[in-house]
C-alpha cells in the first residue's frame, strides 16, 4: 500500500513542475485537475479498507476538485481572448529551479520533524510540503488571475495531502465543509473574476492597482 | 441552546432571499438582530445545564462573545433599513441574506467548540462578506473584494494546516487525535511540541490575516475603504473579534500544555509592530475610511498585546474586544454617513462636517475620542488596564512603547479627524441631498452610549464573566 500511495505522491509532485512550467492558462488549470484526481485516488488507497464513508469522500474528491471546478475556471478561461501568463514576475525557467529548491526543502524540512513510525520514509509529509510552497510560488509570482486561484487550489491541494494522514481525526462533517467551502470560494472568485473582465476587459491583475498608500 | 444561535440567523437569510419585496426586505435585518438578543438571554440565563452537542456549545468566551455579537449586529441592523432605502437603486436580495449568513457564521465561530468547524465558519465568514464588499459594483470595489477573497482565502488555507499540524501533533503524542477543544485541552501535556510551535504559528498567520494583524492586514485598508459603512462596522468590529477568539483558541491549547512563553512572544511582537505599521500609516493619512482601517489594525494589536502580557492584561484584552468593536460602529456608520453627504471620502475634498451634518459629524469626533482611549470612554479603561498589567510584569520597555505608539496614533487620527469636521463646509457638501436622520444617527449614538457606560460603569455580572473568561486565557479545561 505503501508503494502505491508514494507512486500517486510522484505523480502530485510531477504535477507541480508542469504547472510551475507552463505558460498556458488552460494547462495549468488542467493540471490542477489532475492533481485534484491523483488526491482522491490517494485517499482510497491510504484509507480504503475503513469503510464507504472514505469511498464516499474520495468520489466527491475527485468530483470537486477534478471537475467541478476546473471546470468553472476553463469557463472562466474561455470568455477571454487571453490564452497564456505573459511576463510573470518570475520568470518559468526560475520558478521550476524555485519549485525545485521547495521541494528539496520540503524533504530535508520533513526529516527534521517528528515523524509517526509509519510516515518516515513514504513521501506524504514532503510532497505536502512541497505542494504547499509550489501554490504559494504561483500565486505570487504570477499576473492573471485565474493563475492566481490555480495556485490556491494547488495550495489547498498540499493542505489536502497533509490530511491524509490524520483521517482518523478528521470528522466527515469536517471534510465536507472544507470541500464545500473550497467549492464556493473559487464560485464566488470565478463571479468576481468574470467582473474584473467586463470591468477591465482583462484578467491581468495589474489594473488592479488604484488602491494604494 | 448555542445551536440556536446560529440557526435563527440562518433561517432569516432563507426567508430574506425568498422574499420579494425589495422594500420589506431590510426590516428582517433588525428582526433578526432583536431575535438574536432574546435567544442571547435565554442562553445567558440558563448557563451551566451544559448538556448539549460537543461540537457547539457556549464556554465563557463564547458567552461573551455571541452576546457582544448580538448587540453589535442589532444595532447595525437597526441602521441598515435606513441605508438601504437610500440605496434603492441597488438590488438587496443578496445583500440582506448574505449578510444574515455572515452573521450566523460569526455566531458559529465563537460557539464551535471543534477545530474543524471552528475553520470551516472562518472560511464561511469570508465567502459571505465577499458580495457585502462588491456592494457599490465599481472598479474600486471590485479590486477591493478580489483582494480581500484571495488573500483571506490564502491565509485561511494556512490556519488549516496549522490545524492539521495541531491534531497530528497528539498523533504524535500518542494520543487519540480529535480535534474537540475539550479532549486537546485534556490531551495537551503530552502534544509533541514541534508540531503544535509550528501549527500554533500558522494558526497566528492564518487566522492573524483575517484579524488584519500587520504585516498580514494589507486587505483590511481596501475593503474598509471601499465597503459600505454598515459593512465596515461589521467587520471591523464582528469579524476581526471572531478571529481573535480563533486565536485565542490556539493559545489556549497552548496554554493547556503549559507552553505559552513561545506563543506569548510571538503575539508580543505582531502586537506592536501592528501598533507601528498603523502609527506610521495614519500620519497624514488623507482618506477618512482608510485610516479607520488602520485604527482596526492599530486596535488588533492591541487586543493580542494584552494576551501577550496576560494576567490582567487578558481581562483588559477582552473588555477592549467590546469597546473596540462599539466604537468601530460608531467610527464606521457616521463615517458612511459623512461619505454619503459629501460624496467623497478623501479630506481634501471634505470639510465642515460638523455643520453640514451636526449629529453625525458630532458622533465622528466623538468616536475618535472613544477609540483612542480618552476618559471616560471604556476604551480608557482597557487600555489602562493592559498598560497597568505591563507595568505590573516589568514589561517596561513594552509599556513606553505602548505609550508612545498611542499618542502617535491620536495625534495621526486627530489631525486627518478633525479636518474632516471642522471647518467650512466644502463645496461638495452641495452635491448631495444626504442629510441626518433619525434611523441614520439613532443606532450610532446607542453605540457610543455602550461605549461610555463600559468606561464609567460595567455591571457586577459581566466583571464577572470577563474575569471567568480571561480564567479559562490562563488554565483552559
Amino acid at each position: 500500500m505503501g508503494e502505491t500511495l508514494d507512486l500517486v505522491l510522484v505523480g502530485v509532485l510531477l504535477l507541480n513542475f508542469l504547472m510551475l512550467g507552463t505558460s498556458r492558462l488552460r494547462a495549468a488549470i488542467q493540471f490542477a485537475a489532475m492533481q485534484g484526481v491523483l488526491l482522491g485516488a490517494a485517499l482510497f488507497i491510504a484509507h480504503g479498507q475503513t469503510g464507504g464513508r472514505i469511498l464516499l469522500l474520495s468520489i466527491v474528491t475527485v468530483l470537486l476538485k477534478g471537475i467541478v471546478i476546473p471546470t468553472i475556471l476553463l469557463r472562466a478561461t474561455r470568455n477571454i481572448s487571453v490564452r497564456r501568463e505573459i511576463e510573470p514576475f518570475v520568470g518559468f525557467t526560475a520558478s521550476l529551479v524555485l519549485g525545485a529548491l521547495a521541494t528539496g526543502l520540503s524533504l530535508v524540512f520533513s526529516r527534521s520533524l517528528p515523524l509517526l513510525d509509519e510516515h518516515v520514509g513514504e513521501l506524504v509529509v514532503p510532497a505536502s510540503f512541497a505542494t504547499v510552497l509550489t501554490g504559494f510560488l504561483v500565486l505570487t509570482t504570477r499576473r492573471k488571475a485565474i493563475t492566481q486561484v490555480v495556485g490556491y487550489l494547488t495550495l489547498e491541494n498540499g493542505i489536502f495531502v497533509f490530511g491524509l494522514t490524520l483521517v482518523e481525526a478528521i470528522p466527515f462533517l469536517v471534510e465536507i465543509g472544507v470541500l464545500l467551502d473550497l467549492f464556493v470560494a473559487v464560485l464566488v472568485m470565478g463571479i468576481i473574476m468574470d467582473h474584473i473582465h467586463r470591468e477591465f476587459s482583462s484578467l491581468s491583475t495589474e489594473h488592479l492597482t488604484s488602491l494604494r498608500e | 441552546m448555542a445551536l440556536w444561535l446560529v440557526l435563527a440567523p440562518l433561517g432569516f437569510a432563507a426567508f430574506a432571499f425568498a422574499i420579494p419585496g425589495a422594500r420589506v426586505r431590510p426590516w428582517l435585518l433588525p428582526a433578526a438582530g432583536a431575535t438574536q438578543l432574546v435567544l442571547v438571554a435565554l442562553e445567558l440565563g440558563t448557563r451551566g445545564s451544559g448538556a448539549g452537542e460537543p461540537w457547539i456549545g457556549l464556554d465563557p468566551i463564547g458567552r461573551l462573545v455571541t452576546a457582544y455579537l448580538a448587540v453589535l449586529f442589532f444595532l447595525c441592523a437597526a441602521y441598515a433599513p435606513g441605508y438601504l432605502a437610500l440605496r434603492a437603486e441597488r438590488p438587496n436580495r443578496i445583500f440582506c441574506s448574505v449578510m444574515l449568513v455572515f452573521f450566523a457564521m460569526m455566531n458559529l465561530i465563537a460557539s464551535a467548540q471543534h477545530l474543524g468547524l471552528m475553520w470551516v465558519a472562518v472560511e464561511a465568514t469570508t465567502l459571505a462578506s465577499g458580495p457585502l464588499l462588491y456592494f457599490n459594483r465599481n472598479p474600486r470595489s471590485i479590486e477591493a473584494t478580489w483582494k480581500y477573497l484571495l488573500i483571506g482565502s490564502v491565509g485561511i488555507a494556512l490556519a488549516l494546516l496549522g490545524t492539521f499540524f495541531v491534531a497530528y501533533a497528539a498523533l504524535r503524542g500518542g494520543i487519540a487525535s480529535s480535534m474537540l477543544l475539550s479532549d486537546v485541552f485534556a490531551s495537551a501535556p503530552r502534544l509533541s511540541r514541534p508540531w503544535l510551535h509550528s501549527g500554533f504559528v500558522l494558526a497566528l498567520v492564518g487566522y492573524g490575516t483575517k484579524m488584519g494583524l500587520a504585516p498580514m492586514h494589507t486587505w483590511k485598508p481596501d475593503a474598509y475603504g471601499e465597503a459600505p459603512g454598515l459593512v465596515g462596522a461589521l467587520l471591523a468590529g464582528g469579524l476581526t473579534s471572531c478571529a481573535f477568539v480563533a486565536i485565542l483558541r490556539f493559545f489556549q491549547i497552548c496554554a493547556a500544555a503549559a507552553d505559552s512563553e513561545f506563543a506569548r512572544s510571538l503575539l508580543l511582537f505582531l502586537g506592536l509592530f501592528s501598533m507601528a505599521v498603523a502609527g506610521a500609516f495614519m500620519v497624514r493619512q488623507s482618506d477618512y475610511k482608510r485610516m479607520l482601517a488602520y485604527s482596526s489594525v492599530e486596535h488588533m494589536g492591541i487586543l493580542v498585546l494584552g494576551i501577550a502580557i496576560g494576567g490582567a492584561g487578558s481581562f483588559g484584552a477582552l473588555l477592549h474586544l467590546l469597546n473596540n468593536g462599539f466604537s468601530k460602529g460608531v467610527l464606521f456608520l457616521s463615517a458612511g454617513n459623512i461619505h454619503r453627504a459629501f460624496g467623497s471620502k478623501r479630506t481634501s475634498e471634505v470639510s465642515g462636517a460638523l455643520s453640514v451634518l451636526p449629529a453625525s459629524g458630532a458622533l465622528f469626533l466623538a468616536g475618535f475620542f472613544a477609540i483612542t482611549g480618552t476618559p471616560p470612554f471604556g476604551t480608557f479603561v482597557s487600555e489602562f488596564t493592559i498598560l497597568s498589567a505591563m507595568l505590573h510584569a516589568e514589561r517596561w520597555g513594552v509599556a513606553a512603547a505602548f505609550l508612545f505608539l498611542l499618542v502617535l496614533v491620536f495625534v495621526g487620527m486627530g489631525s486627518t479627524v478633525l479636518a474632516v469636521v471642522q471647518g467650512e463646509p466644502s463645496a461638495r457638501s452641495g452635491t448631495t441631498p444626504y442629510r441626518d436622520s433619525w434611523l441614520g444617527v439613532t443606532p450610532i449614538a446607542v453605540l457610543l452610549g455602550l461605549v461610555l457606560v463600559l468606561g464609567l460603569w460595567i455591571p457586577a455580572p459581566f466583571v464577572a464573566l470577563l474575569r471567568e473568561a480571561a480564567a479559562t486565557l490562563e488554565a483552559p479545561r
